[in-house]
């Protein structure tokens, strides 16, 4: 378990010292597919914790770091070509003509590395202070991979990013301090998740509450729910499209994670509808917000930027509604991480191609890239909720919760905002695909086709079949968070 | 005795945020930060006694020499690359800025009297004391122009979590404090590095031109 989030950092050491791009490419490949291997093996062989129970791999860290696994696979596919592609020295840049040279690759991949490792840090952490830590951490390594490319917009982003989360990150610390409090006298060892779900019924009620406020607020910032998104949308626009899909399918879930461990403490402690109550309004809130930003949108990265917030809101409500809404909660994690990952991958390529953000400025993407362009057809019907992708069950599995719970409103306003959602989006997507083509066909490279079709192959077997060991984790997780 | 030597060290921590919400130059600001954290490791002696003696030498000396030293080190580094102008240059004027403080120190004083705190807690002005640096902290990063001085503010905001850290907690283990100050001084170490390129890229660190990216087109 050491090895699994030790060798990243290693890697990422490694990257800074090694001379020649092509041997930190291998290096970054190699690391994928080691980490992939070692998640896959966590799978079949239990894992002992380690540290005093420090670190230990439950079910709900395994299965978020199988998705941190498979997308930083993809991503890494994907960065081997595109930094290949992306010519040194200076470059044009394309919305203002103004001159600028991208960051060393050695910065470059060193962080993507530093990322990885952070992230499996969070996924493996018990204890909250080591969680808070982990968290912090994955903000700092992955603000330099914002600034990859070096003009003002992206320093723009990447500003925004660090302080905003930083100062959210840092109320998180204040509720995990307020925990600490709460979990005083009552016997085992503090602040293990596990030690504090045993000792639950002793811990300190109004401590607990203020400490999952202030955690809610502080992971929440990092998770993009509204109205804490601010710094979102310009952080995933601008950063290249293949730290955009890291970003928004890995480290949003790495936030919700955290927010997750607090809510199996306050379930076991029977703060069960203050917890609901309070996840269910951020929910709904942020698919209102999105669905708000999403109609007309101008820039298509946005747009996808938007909808991460919309499915984290998604994702708030459906552990809010609890009971069979937990369940799809935490299947709409995983088909949101493979379809926004698919998506910023494509966009990544319409982008390469078009040299535009701006949604007016792409028309007849189908002739122009036909396989990218039928891809990005298809992750509109997956994002959107459309079957037979996998994120039809999920979001019908939330909405017949909120139902069977009776609530009545709630349920409307869900289907207004998706539907809002699924207008603005079409209107989008289709004026992209169609149209006129402005130049004749353009090749496209195996590596930028290869991880996006398979990132959406992998939404649509979960929309056909859901295998059955995926059914039991995420039931064993549910009964952990208060479903029956 | 010991009580009245955490009163007086948590007055004078409130004295330098009073300074800070009313100084107006970047250098002074620097300097008080630097003393805030020079007491924030005298404090944490006081607050953390008894306990473990090697335990409460690794924080005080953490705190002393990151916060009190490192880091203003590496801002006076970064204002002195950046040829920045050496005045503050709010968005809200300095009265102002120093009534809001009294305001906040009143809301602070009366929730911190409200609130059921434990019994660990050393005096009853450490609460209200934390309280109000995260409030000035906050009010630092909102009102003030330039990324220096949001920089400074956050610190402010993360010295007042730390104070209600070394106040309320005693058994926490080193490893993971010293996890907390690792990740604050990468924090304010890239901080630094991206206020040099705002610099280059805009011959200023003012923040309020870092809108380019918006939704709506004004």
């Amino acid at each position: 378990m050491l090895a699994l989030f030790g060798f990243p950092f290693w890697g990422g050491c490694t990257a800074f010292l090694l001379r020649t791009d092509r041997s930190r490419r291998i290096l970054l490949l190699a690391c994928a597919i080691l980490h992939l291997f070692l998640t896959m093996a966590a799978w079949k062989v239990q894992l002992r914790p380690e540290l005093n129970g420090w670190l230990a791999l439950d079910t709900l860290g395994l299965l978020f770091l199988t998705l941190i696994s498979l997308l930083f696979m993809a991503a890494a596919l994907y960065a081997v070509g595109y930094l290949r592609r992306e010519s040194h020295g200076r470059i044009k840049d394309f919305e203002e003509g103004v001159l600028f040279s991208n960051e060393p690759e050695a910065v470059f991949i060193g962080c993507l590395l530093f990322f990885l490792g952070t992230m499996t840090l969070v996924t493996l952490s018990q204890r909250f202070g080591l969680l808070w830590v982990a968290i912090e951490a994955t903000t700092l390594s992955s603000a330099p991979l914002i600034y990859f490319h070096r003009h003002h917009r992206s320093l723009e982003a990447a500003w925004k990013y660090l302080l905003i989360c930083s100062v959210g990150i840092a109320l998180a610390l204040l509720g995990s301090f307020f925990l600490v409090v709460a979990a005083q006298g009552t016997g085992g060892r503090t602040l293990i998740v596990q030690d504090m779900v045993q000792h639950a019924a002793h811990l300190r009620g109004p401590w607990l509450k203020a400490a999952f406020l202030l955690l809610l607020i502080g992971y929440g910032t990092k998770m993009g729910l509204a109205p804490l998104h601010t710094w979102l949308p310009d952080a995933h626009s601008e950063a290249p499209s293949v730290v955009s899909a890291l970003l928004s399918g890995a480290l949003l879930n790495c936030a919700f994670l955290g927010i997750l461990r607090v809510v199996q403490v306050c379930v076991a402690a029977g703060l069960l509808s203050f917890v609901q109550g309070l996840l269910t309004g951020f929910g709904l809130l942020s698919m209102g917000v999105a669905a708000v930003f999403i109609v007309g949108q101008a820039d298509y990265k946005r747009m996808l930027a938007y909808s991460s917030v919309e499915h984290m809101g998604i994702m708030a409500l459906g552990v809010g509604l609890g009971g069979a809404g937990i369940f799809g909660a935490l299947l709409q994690a995983v088909n949101h991480s493979l379809a926004k990952a698919m998506l910023f991958l494509t966009a990544g390529n319409i982008l390469g191609v078009y040299k535009t953000k701006t949604v007016s400025g792409v028309r007849g993407a189908l002739r122009v890239l036909p396989v990218s362009g039928a891809l990005w057809v298809a992750g509109f019907l997956m994002i959107t909720g459309s079957p037979p992708f996998g994120l039809f069950p999920s979001e019908f599995a939330i909405l017949k919760a909120a139902l069977d719970g009776g609530h009545g409103g709630v349920a409307a306003a869900y289907l207004l905002s998706l539907a809002l959602i699924f207008i603005g989006m079409a209107g989008i997507f289709l004026r992209m695909a169609q149209g006129e083509a402005p130049s004749p066909r353009c090749p496209e490279p195996w590596w930028s086709i290869l991880p996006p079709l398979l990132l959406g192959l992998g939404v649509l077997v979960l929309g056909l079949y859901v295998p059955p060991f995926l059914t039991a984790a995420l039931q064993t997780i549910s009964r952990t968070l208060g479903a029956p | 005795m010991i009580l009245q030597a955490i009163d007086t060290l948590v007055v004078l921590l409130i004295l330098t945020n009073l300074l800070l919400l009313g100084t107006n130059r970047l250098n002074g600001c620097i300097r008080m930060i630097a003393f805030q954290g020079f007491l924030l490791g005298v404090l944490a002696i006081f607050l953390q006694t008894p306990g473990n003696p090697v335990h409460i030498f690794l924080l005080a000396a953490g705190s002393m020499i990151l916060k009190g030293v490192v880091f203003p080190w590496l801002l006076s580094r970064a204002l002195r690359e950046a040829h920045v102008r050496r005045e503050v240059d709010p968005f809200v004027g300095f009265t102002l800025s120093l009534i809001a403080g009294g305001a906040a120190l009143a809301v602070a004083v009366s929730l911190g009297a409200r609130l059921p705190l434990p019994e660990a807690l050393g005096s009853t002005l450490v609460f209200p004391g934390a309280l109000f640096m995260i409030f000035v902290g906050f009010f630092l990063i909102v009102s003030r122009r330039t990324a220096l001085s949001q920089v400074l503010g956050y610190l402010v905001l993360e010295n007042g979590i730390y104070l209600c850290g070394i106040a309320l907690i005693h058994d926490e283990p080193v490893l993971i404090e010293m996890g907390v100050l690792l990740d604050v001084f990468v924090a304010v170490f890239i901080m630094g590095i991206m206020i040099f390129h705002i610099q280059r890229e805009f011959d200023h660190i003012e923040t309020d031109q870092l809108a380019t990216l918006k939704d709506v087109e004004p």
